[in-house]
Protein backbone atom coordinates (compact mmCIF):
# COMPACT_ATOMS: atom_id res chain seq x y z
CA UNK A 1 0.00 0.00 0.00
CA UNK A 2 0.93 3.32 -0.76
CA UNK A 3 1.45 6.08 2.29
CA UNK A 4 -1.05 8.46 0.33
CA UNK A 5 -3.73 5.37 0.36
CA UNK A 6 -3.75 5.98 4.11
CA UNK A 7 -6.38 8.48 5.32
CA UNK A 8 -4.74 11.67 7.51
CA UNK A 9 -6.32 9.76 10.65
CA UNK A 10 -4.19 6.63 9.70
CA UNK A 11 -1.05 8.56 8.71
CA UNK A 12 -1.17 10.73 12.18
CA UNK A 13 -1.34 7.52 14.22
CA UNK A 14 1.91 6.32 12.45
CA UNK A 15 3.68 9.11 13.19
CA UNK A 16 3.00 9.48 16.71
CA UNK A 17 3.96 5.55 16.61
CA UNK A 18 7.17 6.76 14.84
CA UNK A 19 6.69 4.55 12.14
CA UNK A 20 7.00 7.60 9.39
CA UNK A 21 8.55 10.80 9.96
CA UNK A 22 6.85 13.85 8.13
CA UNK A 23 10.03 13.82 5.77
CA UNK A 24 9.12 10.54 4.42
CA UNK A 25 5.78 11.81 3.54
CA UNK A 26 7.35 14.68 1.77
CA UNK A 27 9.88 12.75 0.27
CA UNK A 28 6.75 10.55 -1.29
CA UNK A 29 5.25 13.57 -2.78
CA UNK A 30 8.26 14.19 -4.48
CA UNK A 31 9.24 10.86 -5.34
CA UNK A 32 5.43 10.15 -7.14
CA UNK A 33 6.06 13.87 -8.79
CA UNK A 34 9.40 12.65 -10.09
CA UNK A 35 7.92 9.52 -11.32
CA UNK A 36 4.33 10.43 -13.16
CA UNK A 37 4.07 14.37 -13.73
CA UNK A 38 5.63 14.09 -16.78
CA UNK A 39 2.86 12.02 -17.86
CA UNK A 40 0.00 13.84 -16.16
CA UNK A 41 1.52 17.19 -15.73
CA UNK A 42 -0.53 18.40 -12.97
CA UNK A 43 2.13 20.82 -11.40
CA UNK A 44 3.44 24.15 -12.55
CA UNK A 45 5.72 25.08 -10.07
CA UNK A 46 7.29 22.98 -7.54
CA UNK A 47 8.17 24.32 -3.28
CA UNK A 48 10.56 21.16 -3.23
CA UNK A 49 13.30 23.15 -0.99
CA UNK A 50 10.52 25.15 1.42
CA UNK A 51 8.67 21.78 2.05
CA UNK A 52 11.46 19.62 2.50
CA UNK A 53 12.57 22.22 4.90
CA UNK A 54 9.51 22.80 7.12
CA UNK A 55 9.20 18.86 6.98
CA UNK A 56 12.30 18.61 8.71
CA UNK A 57 10.99 21.68 11.24
CA UNK A 58 8.08 19.55 11.90
CA UNK A 59 9.55 16.42 12.95
CA UNK A 60 11.73 17.91 15.45
CA UNK A 61 8.28 19.44 16.56
CA UNK A 62 6.90 15.70 16.76
CA UNK A 63 9.98 14.90 18.82
CA UNK A 64 9.71 17.75 21.63
CA UNK A 65 6.40 18.91 21.57
CA UNK A 66 2.51 18.19 22.03
CA UNK A 67 0.16 19.89 20.55
CA UNK A 68 -0.04 19.70 16.80
CA UNK A 69 -2.02 21.37 13.73
CA UNK A 70 -5.04 19.71 12.55
CA UNK A 71 -3.21 18.61 9.13
CA UNK A 72 -0.12 17.95 10.56
CA UNK A 73 2.93 16.95 8.14
CA UNK A 74 0.08 16.64 5.31
CA UNK A 75 1.50 17.40 1.91
CA UNK A 76 -1.05 19.65 0.02
CA UNK A 77 -0.93 21.14 -3.54
CA UNK A 78 -2.24 24.28 -4.39
CA UNK A 79 -4.24 25.60 -7.10
CA UNK A 80 -2.25 28.33 -8.74
CA UNK A 81 -4.78 31.08 -8.23
CA UNK A 82 -4.29 30.98 -4.92
CA UNK A 83 -1.86 33.14 -3.67
CA UNK A 84 1.46 31.99 -1.86
CA UNK A 85 4.11 34.32 -0.36
CA UNK A 86 7.02 33.79 -2.13
CA UNK A 87 5.92 31.41 -4.40
CA UNK A 88 5.28 31.93 -8.05
CA UNK A 89 1.63 32.36 -8.59
CA UNK A 90 0.29 32.49 -12.65
CA UNK A 91 -3.38 31.49 -12.71
CA UNK A 92 -1.86 29.57 -15.83
CA UNK A 93 -2.05 32.78 -17.35
CA UNK A 94 1.07 34.09 -19.28
CA UNK A 95 -0.04 37.33 -17.84
CA UNK A 96 1.28 36.43 -14.13
CA UNK A 97 4.39 34.32 -15.79
CA UNK A 98 6.46 36.10 -12.92
CA UNK A 99 3.99 36.84 -10.21
CA UNK A 100 5.83 36.17 -6.91
CA UNK A 101 3.37 37.06 -4.13
CA UNK A 102 3.78 39.51 -1.54
CA UNK A 103 0.85 37.93 0.86
CA UNK A 104 -0.70 34.60 1.96
CA UNK A 105 -4.41 33.42 1.16
CA UNK A 106 -6.14 33.26 4.50
CA UNK A 107 -6.76 29.75 3.17
CA UNK A 108 -2.80 29.56 2.81
CA UNK A 109 -2.05 31.37 6.68
CA UNK A 110 -4.73 28.78 7.72
CA UNK A 111 -2.68 25.25 6.06
CA UNK A 112 0.51 27.21 7.47
CA UNK A 113 -1.12 26.72 11.37
CA UNK A 114 -2.70 23.60 10.58
CA UNK A 115 0.91 22.49 10.44
CA UNK A 116 0.09 21.41 6.30
CA UNK A 117 3.52 21.37 3.83
CA UNK A 118 3.10 23.05 0.66
CA UNK A 119 3.88 21.05 -2.12
CA UNK A 120 3.61 23.30 -4.83
CA UNK A 121 0.97 25.03 -7.31
CA UNK A 122 -1.32 23.11 -9.70
CA UNK A 123 -2.34 23.52 -13.54
CA UNK A 124 -5.52 25.25 -14.50
CA UNK A 125 -7.37 26.78 -17.14
CA UNK A 126 -6.47 30.29 -17.56
CA UNK A 127 -8.17 32.47 -14.41
CA UNK A 128 -10.54 29.27 -13.66
CA UNK A 129 -12.11 29.70 -17.29
CA UNK A 130 -12.82 26.45 -18.77
CA UNK A 131 -13.87 22.84 -17.90
CA UNK A 132 -10.78 21.07 -19.32
CA UNK A 133 -7.86 22.63 -17.91
CA UNK A 134 -6.88 22.92 -21.66
CA UNK A 135 -7.24 26.69 -21.30
CA UNK A 136 -3.94 26.79 -19.77
CA UNK A 137 -1.42 29.15 -21.12
CA UNK A 138 1.33 26.99 -20.14
CA UNK A 139 0.89 22.81 -20.07
CA UNK A 140 -1.86 20.36 -20.88
CA UNK A 141 -2.41 18.18 -17.87
CA UNK A 142 -3.96 14.90 -18.47
CA UNK A 143 -5.70 12.82 -17.17
CA UNK A 144 -4.78 10.13 -14.86
CA UNK A 145 -7.31 7.08 -15.82
CA UNK A 146 -6.62 7.57 -19.46
CA UNK A 147 -4.23 10.33 -20.80
CA UNK A 148 -5.67 10.67 -24.13
CA UNK A 149 -8.66 12.46 -21.74
CA UNK A 150 -9.18 15.76 -19.88
CA UNK A 151 -9.19 15.60 -16.04
CA UNK A 152 -11.75 18.30 -16.13
CA UNK A 153 -11.09 21.85 -15.00
CA UNK A 154 -10.62 24.89 -14.13
CA UNK A 155 -9.15 23.15 -10.77
CA UNK A 156 -8.06 19.88 -13.14
CA UNK A 157 -4.13 19.80 -12.05
CA UNK A 158 -5.46 19.36 -8.45
CA UNK A 159 -7.69 16.65 -8.93
CA UNK A 160 -5.51 15.07 -11.51
CA UNK A 161 -2.40 15.10 -8.69
CA UNK A 162 -4.98 14.02 -5.94
CA UNK A 163 -5.99 10.76 -8.34
CA UNK A 164 -2.26 10.18 -9.37
CA UNK A 165 -1.33 9.91 -5.81
CA UNK A 166 1.13 12.79 -6.25
CA UNK A 167 -0.61 14.48 -2.89
CA UNK A 168 -3.27 13.44 -0.68
CA UNK A 169 -4.57 16.73 -0.42
CA UNK A 170 -5.48 19.92 -2.84
CA UNK A 171 -7.01 22.93 -3.00
CA UNK A 172 -9.11 23.98 -5.77
CA UNK A 173 -11.37 27.02 -6.73
CA UNK A 174 -15.11 26.32 -8.06
CA UNK A 175 -17.07 29.14 -10.08
CA UNK A 176 -19.60 26.62 -11.87
CA UNK A 177 -17.85 23.49 -10.79
CA UNK A 178 -14.64 24.13 -11.22
CA UNK A 179 -13.89 21.67 -8.28
CA UNK A 180 -16.88 19.14 -8.50
CA UNK A 181 -16.45 18.32 -11.91
CA UNK A 182 -12.56 17.30 -12.19
CA UNK A 183 -13.34 15.61 -9.01
CA UNK A 184 -15.80 13.85 -10.66
CA UNK A 185 -13.91 12.94 -13.94
CA UNK A 186 -10.76 12.30 -11.83
CA UNK A 187 -12.36 9.88 -9.07
CA UNK A 188 -11.86 12.10 -6.28
CA UNK A 189 -13.88 14.04 -3.55
CA UNK A 190 -14.04 17.65 -4.38
CA UNK A 191 -16.30 19.90 -2.54
CA UNK A 192 -17.69 23.69 -3.17
CA UNK A 193 -18.42 25.41 0.29
CA UNK A 194 -21.34 27.41 0.90
CA UNK A 195 -20.49 30.83 -0.65
CA UNK A 196 -18.87 32.74 1.89
CA UNK A 197 -18.16 29.61 4.60
CA UNK A 198 -14.38 30.23 3.29
CA UNK A 199 -12.02 33.69 2.90
CA UNK A 200 -11.58 34.38 -0.43
CA UNK A 201 -8.83 36.81 0.17
CA UNK A 202 -5.54 36.19 -1.92
CA UNK A 203 -7.92 34.15 -4.75
CA UNK A 204 -7.08 35.53 -7.67
CA UNK A 205 -10.97 36.70 -8.67
CA UNK A 206 -12.92 35.53 -11.49
CA UNK A 207 -16.70 36.19 -10.56
CA UNK A 208 -16.51 37.32 -7.28
CA UNK A 209 -20.12 36.54 -6.08
CA UNK A 210 -19.69 32.99 -7.04
CA UNK A 211 -16.26 32.01 -6.43
CA UNK A 212 -14.96 29.66 -3.15
CA UNK A 213 -12.08 27.84 -2.54
CA UNK A 214 -12.59 24.48 -1.30
CA UNK A 215 -10.65 21.13 -0.33
CA UNK A 216 -9.98 17.86 -2.65
CA UNK A 217 -8.71 14.60 -1.16
CA UNK A 218 -9.25 10.80 -1.99
CA UNK A 219 -11.50 10.66 0.87
CA UNK A 220 -14.61 12.44 2.46
CA UNK A 221 -13.09 12.34 6.04
CA UNK A 222 -9.74 13.89 4.69
CA UNK A 223 -12.09 16.51 2.87
CA UNK A 224 -14.02 17.13 6.16
CA UNK A 225 -10.71 17.80 7.87
CA UNK A 226 -8.91 20.00 5.01
CA UNK A 227 -12.50 22.32 5.08
CA UNK A 228 -12.50 22.38 8.93
CA UNK A 229 -8.75 23.78 8.41
CA UNK A 230 -9.34 27.06 5.90
CA UNK A 231 -13.48 27.67 7.09
CA UNK A 232 -14.76 31.12 9.04
CA UNK A 233 -14.94 34.38 9.21
CA UNK A 234 -12.04 36.66 7.61
CA UNK A 235 -11.82 40.24 8.26
CA UNK A 236 -9.73 40.31 5.10
CA UNK A 237 -12.92 39.08 3.17
CA UNK A 238 -16.18 41.16 3.77
CA UNK A 239 -18.31 38.27 2.01
CA UNK A 240 -17.03 35.48 4.43
CA UNK A 241 -19.75 34.63 6.58
CA UNK A 242 -20.02 35.15 10.31
CA UNK A 243 -21.57 31.97 11.22
CA UNK A 244 -20.11 29.11 13.95
CA UNK A 245 -17.58 26.42 11.88
CA UNK A 246 -18.87 22.55 12.97
CA UNK A 247 -16.83 20.06 14.10
CA UNK A 248 -17.15 18.27 10.42
CA UNK A 249 -15.73 15.30 10.96
CA UNK A 250 -18.00 14.29 14.33
CA UNK A 251 -21.01 14.65 11.47
CA UNK A 252 -19.24 11.19 9.97
CA UNK A 253 -21.41 8.68 12.08
CA UNK A 254 -22.51 6.44 8.95
CA UNK A 255 -26.41 7.09 10.27
CA UNK A 256 -28.13 8.35 7.17
CA UNK A 257 -31.61 6.49 8.50
CA UNK A 258 -34.54 8.51 7.52
CA UNK A 259 -33.09 11.06 5.71
CA UNK A 260 -34.78 12.79 2.91
CA UNK A 261 -33.06 12.99 -0.76
CA UNK A 262 -34.20 15.07 -3.80
CA UNK A 263 -33.55 13.82 -7.05
CA UNK A 264 -34.27 16.69 -10.09
CA UNK A 265 -35.64 15.26 -12.94
CA UNK A 266 -33.72 17.55 -14.57
CA UNK A 267 -30.67 16.23 -13.55
CA UNK A 268 -31.33 12.58 -14.97
CA UNK A 269 -32.82 14.06 -17.96
CA UNK A 270 -31.80 15.00 -21.56
CA UNK A 271 -28.28 15.32 -22.52
CA UNK A 272 -27.50 12.93 -19.04
CA UNK A 273 -25.69 9.81 -20.79
CA UNK A 274 -27.19 6.67 -20.03
CA UNK A 275 -24.45 5.03 -18.32
CA UNK A 276 -24.03 8.11 -15.58
CA UNK A 277 -28.17 8.34 -14.98
CA UNK A 278 -27.66 4.60 -14.29
CA UNK A 279 -24.45 5.02 -11.39
CA UNK A 280 -26.89 7.66 -9.96
CA UNK A 281 -29.52 5.63 -9.39
CA UNK A 282 -27.70 2.43 -8.75
CA UNK A 283 -26.22 5.13 -5.71
CA UNK A 284 -29.38 5.79 -4.46
CA UNK A 285 -29.90 2.14 -3.96
CA UNK A 286 -27.47 2.02 -1.87
CA UNK A 287 -28.35 5.20 -0.18
CA UNK A 288 -32.19 3.59 0.38
CA UNK A 289 -30.53 0.39 1.57
CA UNK A 290 -29.05 2.69 4.54
CA UNK A 291 -32.26 4.04 5.63
CA UNK A 292 -32.73 6.98 3.26
CA UNK A 293 -35.77 7.11 1.16
CA UNK A 294 -35.83 9.36 -2.08
CA UNK A 295 -38.31 11.39 -4.58
CA UNK A 296 -38.38 13.02 -7.69
CA UNK A 297 -38.14 16.79 -7.78
CA UNK A 298 -38.19 19.73 -9.82
CA UNK A 299 -35.69 22.53 -10.50
CA UNK A 300 -37.81 24.03 -13.13
CA UNK A 301 -35.44 27.09 -13.93
CA UNK A 302 -32.41 24.35 -14.36
CA UNK A 303 -32.36 25.18 -18.07
CA UNK A 304 -32.40 28.56 -17.49
CA UNK A 305 -28.88 28.72 -15.04
CA UNK A 306 -26.09 28.13 -17.92
CA UNK A 307 -27.33 31.00 -19.72
CA UNK A 308 -27.77 33.35 -16.58
CA UNK A 309 -24.19 32.27 -15.51
CA UNK A 310 -22.48 33.18 -18.62
CA UNK A 311 -23.83 36.20 -18.05
CA UNK A 312 -23.07 36.62 -14.51
CA UNK A 313 -19.72 35.70 -14.44
CA UNK A 314 -18.42 37.06 -17.13
CA UNK A 315 -19.62 40.70 -16.23
CA UNK A 316 -17.59 39.93 -13.26
CA UNK A 317 -14.71 38.52 -14.67
CA UNK A 318 -14.86 41.93 -17.20
CA UNK A 319 -14.48 43.94 -14.00
CA UNK A 320 -12.26 41.59 -11.74
CA UNK A 321 -9.61 41.30 -14.93
CA UNK A 322 -9.14 45.24 -15.48
CA UNK A 323 -6.69 45.17 -12.90
CA UNK A 324 -4.22 43.31 -15.39
CA UNK A 325 -2.57 45.85 -17.44
CA UNK A 326 0.80 45.67 -16.68
CA UNK A 327 1.35 48.71 -14.76
CA UNK A 328 2.02 46.59 -11.18
CA UNK A 329 2.93 43.36 -11.36
CA UNK A 330 2.97 40.31 -14.34
CA UNK A 331 3.63 40.64 -18.02
CA UNK A 332 4.12 43.90 -20.27
CA UNK A 333 4.45 43.89 -23.89
CA UNK A 334 7.85 45.27 -25.21
CA UNK A 335 6.19 47.58 -28.48
CA UNK A 336 3.89 50.03 -26.70
CA UNK A 337 3.42 53.53 -28.56
CA UNK A 338 1.89 55.31 -25.30
CA UNK A 339 -0.32 54.09 -22.22
CA UNK A 340 -3.62 52.84 -23.99
CA UNK A 341 -1.58 50.52 -26.50
CA UNK A 342 0.45 49.87 -23.92
CA UNK A 343 -2.36 48.21 -21.97
CA UNK A 344 -3.81 46.74 -24.98
CA UNK A 345 -0.80 44.99 -26.71
CA UNK A 346 -0.04 43.70 -23.04
CA UNK A 347 -4.12 42.16 -22.51
CA UNK A 348 -4.08 40.78 -26.04
CA UNK A 349 -0.48 39.28 -25.52
CA UNK A 350 -0.87 38.24 -21.94
CA UNK A 351 -4.48 36.48 -22.13
CA UNK A 352 -5.61 33.40 -24.21
CA UNK A 353 -9.25 33.40 -25.99
CA UNK A 354 -11.55 31.95 -23.74
CA UNK A 355 -10.29 34.74 -21.39
CA UNK A 356 -10.61 37.75 -24.17
CA UNK A 357 -14.25 36.05 -25.12
CA UNK A 358 -15.29 36.40 -21.44
CA UNK A 359 -13.85 39.60 -21.13
CA UNK A 360 -15.91 40.73 -23.91
CA UNK A 361 -18.84 38.85 -23.58
CA UNK A 362 -18.66 40.66 -19.86
CA UNK A 363 -18.28 44.05 -21.24
CA UNK A 364 -20.83 43.79 -23.93
CA UNK A 365 -23.38 42.69 -21.08
CA UNK A 366 -22.33 45.44 -19.00
CA UNK A 367 -22.21 48.16 -21.50
CA UNK A 368 -24.80 50.92 -21.97
CA UNK A 369 -28.07 49.83 -23.76
CA UNK A 370 -27.14 45.88 -22.59
CA UNK A 371 -27.15 46.33 -18.73
CA UNK A 372 -30.88 45.75 -18.29
CA UNK A 373 -31.68 43.16 -21.54
CA UNK A 374 -28.74 40.59 -20.17
CA UNK A 375 -27.28 41.44 -17.38
CA UNK A 376 -29.86 42.71 -14.95
CA UNK A 377 -32.24 40.21 -16.60
CA UNK A 378 -29.63 37.18 -15.41
CA UNK A 379 -29.85 38.88 -12.24
CA UNK A 380 -33.33 38.16 -11.70
CA UNK A 381 -33.42 34.88 -13.19
CA UNK A 382 -30.36 34.25 -10.57
CA UNK A 383 -33.38 34.82 -8.02
CA UNK A 384 -35.93 32.03 -9.53
CA UNK A 385 -32.65 30.07 -9.98
CA UNK A 386 -32.16 30.26 -5.95
CA UNK A 387 -36.01 30.25 -5.27
CA UNK A 388 -35.70 26.81 -6.64
CA UNK A 389 -33.71 25.42 -4.22
CA UNK A 390 -34.96 26.86 -1.40
CA UNK A 391 -38.58 25.61 -2.07
CA UNK A 392 -37.27 21.79 -2.39
CA UNK A 393 -34.71 21.95 1.10
CA UNK A 394 -38.20 22.88 2.96
CA UNK A 395 -39.03 19.68 2.77
CA UNK A 396 -35.45 17.40 1.74
CA UNK A 397 -32.43 17.36 3.70
CA UNK A 398 -30.33 17.10 0.44
CA UNK A 399 -30.16 17.26 -3.33
CA UNK A 400 -28.77 14.56 -5.58
CA UNK A 401 -28.06 13.92 -8.63
CA UNK A 402 -24.87 13.53 -11.06
CA UNK A 403 -22.12 15.73 -11.15
CA UNK A 404 -21.55 15.96 -15.65
CA UNK A 405 -23.40 14.61 -17.78
CA UNK A 406 -20.84 12.46 -19.17
CA UNK A 407 -17.39 11.20 -17.46
CA UNK A 408 -14.44 12.43 -18.86
CA UNK A 409 -14.14 13.45 -22.81
CA UNK A 410 -11.11 13.33 -24.95
CA UNK A 411 -8.38 16.15 -25.37
CA UNK A 412 -9.37 18.31 -28.16
CA UNK A 413 -13.18 16.93 -28.20
CA UNK A 414 -14.66 20.21 -27.31
CA UNK A 415 -12.05 23.06 -27.96
CA UNK A 416 -13.68 24.26 -30.91
CA UNK A 417 -17.01 25.51 -29.71
CA UNK A 418 -17.15 27.20 -26.93
CA UNK A 419 -21.18 26.76 -26.32
CA UNK A 420 -20.42 22.71 -26.39
CA UNK A 421 -17.80 23.10 -23.85
CA UNK A 422 -19.85 25.15 -21.86
CA UNK A 423 -22.95 22.63 -21.34
CA UNK A 424 -20.81 20.45 -19.67
CA UNK A 425 -21.09 22.35 -16.39
CA UNK A 426 -25.41 22.11 -16.36
CA UNK A 427 -25.78 19.90 -13.37
CA UNK A 428 -22.70 21.87 -11.13
CA UNK A 429 -23.67 25.56 -12.24
CA UNK A 430 -27.09 26.07 -10.57
CA UNK A 431 -25.36 25.25 -7.39
CA UNK A 432 -23.06 28.02 -7.61
CA UNK A 433 -25.54 30.65 -8.61
CA UNK A 434 -27.74 29.60 -5.31
CA UNK A 435 -24.45 29.75 -3.45
CA UNK A 436 -25.08 26.58 -1.83
CA UNK A 437 -22.68 24.09 -0.95
CA UNK A 438 -22.02 20.26 -3.44
CA UNK A 439 -19.86 17.63 -3.76
CA UNK A 440 -18.93 15.62 -5.71
CA UNK A 441 -17.77 11.69 -4.86
CA UNK A 442 -16.81 8.44 -7.00
CA UNK A 443 -19.96 6.76 -7.81
CA UNK A 444 -19.17 4.28 -10.13
CA UNK A 445 -16.87 3.78 -13.44
CA UNK A 446 -18.45 3.64 -16.97
CA UNK A 447 -15.70 2.20 -19.68
CA UNK A 448 -12.67 2.42 -16.92
CA UNK A 449 -13.94 6.24 -16.22
CA UNK A 450 -14.92 7.56 -13.28
CA UNK A 451 -18.15 8.94 -12.53
CA UNK A 452 -19.34 11.39 -9.35
CA UNK A 453 -22.39 11.62 -7.52
CA UNK A 454 -23.03 15.29 -6.81
CA UNK A 455 -25.02 15.91 -3.22
CA UNK A 456 -25.86 19.20 -2.57
CA UNK A 457 -26.94 20.65 0.83
CA UNK A 458 -28.53 23.97 2.50
CA UNK A 459 -26.64 26.72 3.05
CA UNK A 460 -23.89 26.24 6.05
CA UNK A 461 -25.00 22.50 6.24
CA UNK A 462 -21.87 20.99 4.68
CA UNK A 463 -21.85 18.51 7.78
CA UNK A 464 -25.11 16.96 6.19
CA UNK A 465 -23.58 16.18 2.80
CA UNK A 466 -20.75 14.91 4.58
CA UNK A 467 -22.51 12.59 6.90
CA UNK A 468 -24.45 11.51 3.45
CA UNK A 469 -20.91 11.02 1.45
CA UNK A 470 -19.55 9.49 3.95
CA UNK A 471 -22.05 6.84 4.61
CA UNK A 472 -21.98 6.37 0.82
CA UNK A 473 -18.10 5.60 0.82
CA UNK A 474 -18.52 3.09 3.44
CA UNK A 475 -20.59 1.22 2.05
CA UNK A 476 -18.84 1.11 -1.46
CA UNK A 477 -15.34 0.89 -2.72
CA UNK A 478 -15.37 3.24 -5.48
CA UNK A 479 -13.04 5.59 -3.78
CA UNK A 480 -10.28 2.39 -3.30
CA UNK A 481 -9.57 2.22 -6.69
CA UNK A 482 -6.56 3.73 -8.54
CA UNK A 483 -5.61 4.61 -12.06
CA UNK A 484 -2.51 2.93 -13.21
CA UNK A 485 0.14 4.87 -13.79
CA UNK B 1 -30.63 38.39 -37.10
CA UNK B 2 -27.03 38.53 -35.93
CA UNK B 3 -27.12 39.59 -32.30
CA UNK B 4 -23.72 41.79 -32.61
CA UNK B 5 -21.94 43.06 -35.50
CA UNK B 6 -18.51 43.63 -36.07
CA UNK B 7 -18.40 46.96 -35.25
CA UNK B 8 -19.60 46.66 -32.05
CA UNK B 9 -17.22 43.58 -31.37
CA UNK B 10 -14.04 45.76 -32.13
CA UNK B 11 -15.81 48.42 -30.30
CA UNK B 12 -16.01 46.07 -27.20
CA UNK B 13 -12.87 44.86 -27.60
CA UNK B 14 -11.58 48.73 -27.14
CA UNK B 15 -13.96 49.27 -23.83
CA UNK B 16 -11.93 46.26 -22.48
CA UNK B 17 -8.55 47.37 -23.54
CA UNK B 18 -7.97 44.37 -25.96
CA UNK B 19 -6.13 45.17 -29.44
CA UNK B 20 -7.82 42.33 -31.86
CA UNK B 21 -7.01 41.88 -35.65
CA UNK B 22 -9.25 41.97 -37.99
CA UNK B 23 -9.24 37.44 -37.92
CA UNK B 24 -10.18 37.72 -34.24
CA UNK B 25 -12.78 39.83 -34.97
CA UNK B 26 -14.40 37.67 -37.48
CA UNK B 27 -14.41 34.47 -34.71
CA UNK B 28 -15.00 36.31 -31.77
CA UNK B 29 -18.11 37.87 -33.81
CA UNK B 30 -19.20 34.54 -34.69
CA UNK B 31 -18.82 32.90 -30.95
CA UNK B 32 -20.33 36.13 -29.34
CA UNK B 33 -23.37 35.98 -31.38
CA UNK B 34 -23.63 32.31 -30.63
CA UNK B 35 -23.37 33.06 -26.97
CA UNK B 36 -25.88 35.82 -27.19
CA UNK B 37 -28.45 34.13 -28.99
CA UNK B 38 -28.20 31.31 -26.65
CA UNK B 39 -28.51 33.63 -23.51
CA UNK B 40 -31.61 35.16 -25.11
CA UNK B 41 -33.85 32.19 -24.14
CA UNK B 42 -34.10 34.05 -20.42
CA UNK B 43 -36.37 36.55 -22.51
CA UNK B 44 -38.86 33.64 -22.40
CA UNK B 45 -39.26 34.57 -18.06
CA UNK B 46 -41.41 36.76 -16.82
CA UNK B 47 -39.30 38.69 -14.56
CA UNK B 48 -41.57 42.07 -14.22
CA UNK B 49 -41.48 41.31 -10.23
CA UNK B 50 -38.26 39.78 -9.75
CA UNK B 51 -35.94 41.42 -7.49
CA UNK B 52 -32.03 41.30 -8.54
CA UNK B 53 -29.57 38.61 -6.72
CA UNK B 54 -26.24 40.28 -6.58
CA UNK B 55 -24.78 38.52 -3.66
CA UNK B 56 -26.89 35.02 -2.40
CA UNK B 57 -26.28 35.40 1.45
CA UNK B 58 -28.41 37.85 3.60
CA UNK B 59 -25.75 40.66 4.20
CA UNK B 60 -25.23 44.25 3.86
CA UNK B 61 -22.62 47.24 4.67
CA UNK B 62 -19.83 45.24 6.81
CA UNK B 63 -18.40 47.51 9.09
CA UNK B 64 -15.22 47.25 11.19
CA UNK B 65 -13.54 50.04 13.48
CA UNK B 66 -11.93 52.28 11.26
CA UNK B 67 -7.67 51.59 12.58
CA UNK B 68 -4.81 52.90 11.19
CA UNK B 69 -2.38 50.52 10.27
CA UNK B 70 0.95 50.44 8.51
CA UNK B 71 0.70 50.45 4.67
CA UNK B 72 3.25 47.97 2.57
CA UNK B 73 6.64 48.86 2.19
CA UNK B 74 7.64 50.17 -0.90
CA UNK B 75 10.20 47.43 -2.00
CA UNK B 76 7.27 44.88 -1.57
CA UNK B 77 5.22 46.69 -3.46
CA UNK B 78 7.08 48.10 -6.80
CA UNK B 79 9.05 44.19 -6.30
CA UNK B 80 6.61 42.71 -9.26
CA UNK B 81 6.59 45.90 -11.04
CA UNK B 82 7.66 45.32 -14.98
CA UNK B 83 9.19 49.02 -14.92
CA UNK B 84 9.98 51.49 -12.08
CA UNK B 85 11.43 54.61 -11.20
CA UNK B 86 12.71 56.53 -8.02
CA UNK B 87 9.89 54.29 -5.85
CA UNK B 88 7.42 54.82 -8.61
CA UNK B 89 5.63 52.68 -11.30
CA UNK B 90 7.15 53.72 -14.86
CA UNK B 91 5.03 53.77 -17.93
CA UNK B 92 4.85 55.25 -21.54
CA UNK B 93 3.82 58.59 -21.99
CA UNK B 94 0.43 58.84 -22.24
CA UNK B 95 0.14 61.89 -24.10
CA UNK B 96 2.08 62.12 -27.44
Amino acid sequence: MALFDYKLSELHGMLHKKEISVSDLVDESFKRIAEVDEKVQAFLTLNEEQARAKAKELDEKLATETEFGLLFGMPIGIKDNIVTKGLRTTCASKILYNFDPIYDATVMERLHEADAITIGKLNMDEFAMGSSTENSGFQLTRNPWDLERVPGGSSGGSAAAVAAGEVPFALGSDTGGSIRQPAAFCGVVGLKPTYGRVSRYGLVAFASSLDQIGPITRTVEDNAYLLQAISGLDPMDSTSANVDVPDYVSALTGDIQGLKIAVPKEYLGEGVSEEVRQSVLDALKVLESLGATWEEVSLPHSKYALATYYLLASSEASANLARFDGVRYGYRTDNAKNLIDMYKQTRSEGFGNEVKRRIMLGTFALSSGYYDAYYKKAQKVRTLIKRDFENVFEKYDVIIGPTTPTPAFKIGEKTSDPLTMYANDILTIPVNLAGVPGISIPCGFVDGLPVGLQIIGKHFDESTIYRVAHAFEQATNYHKQKPTL
Amino acid sequence: MSRISIEQVKHVAHLARLAITEEEAEMFTKQLDAIITFAEQLNELDTENVPPTSHVLNMKNVMRDDVPTAGLPLEDVLKNAPDQQDGQFRVPAILE
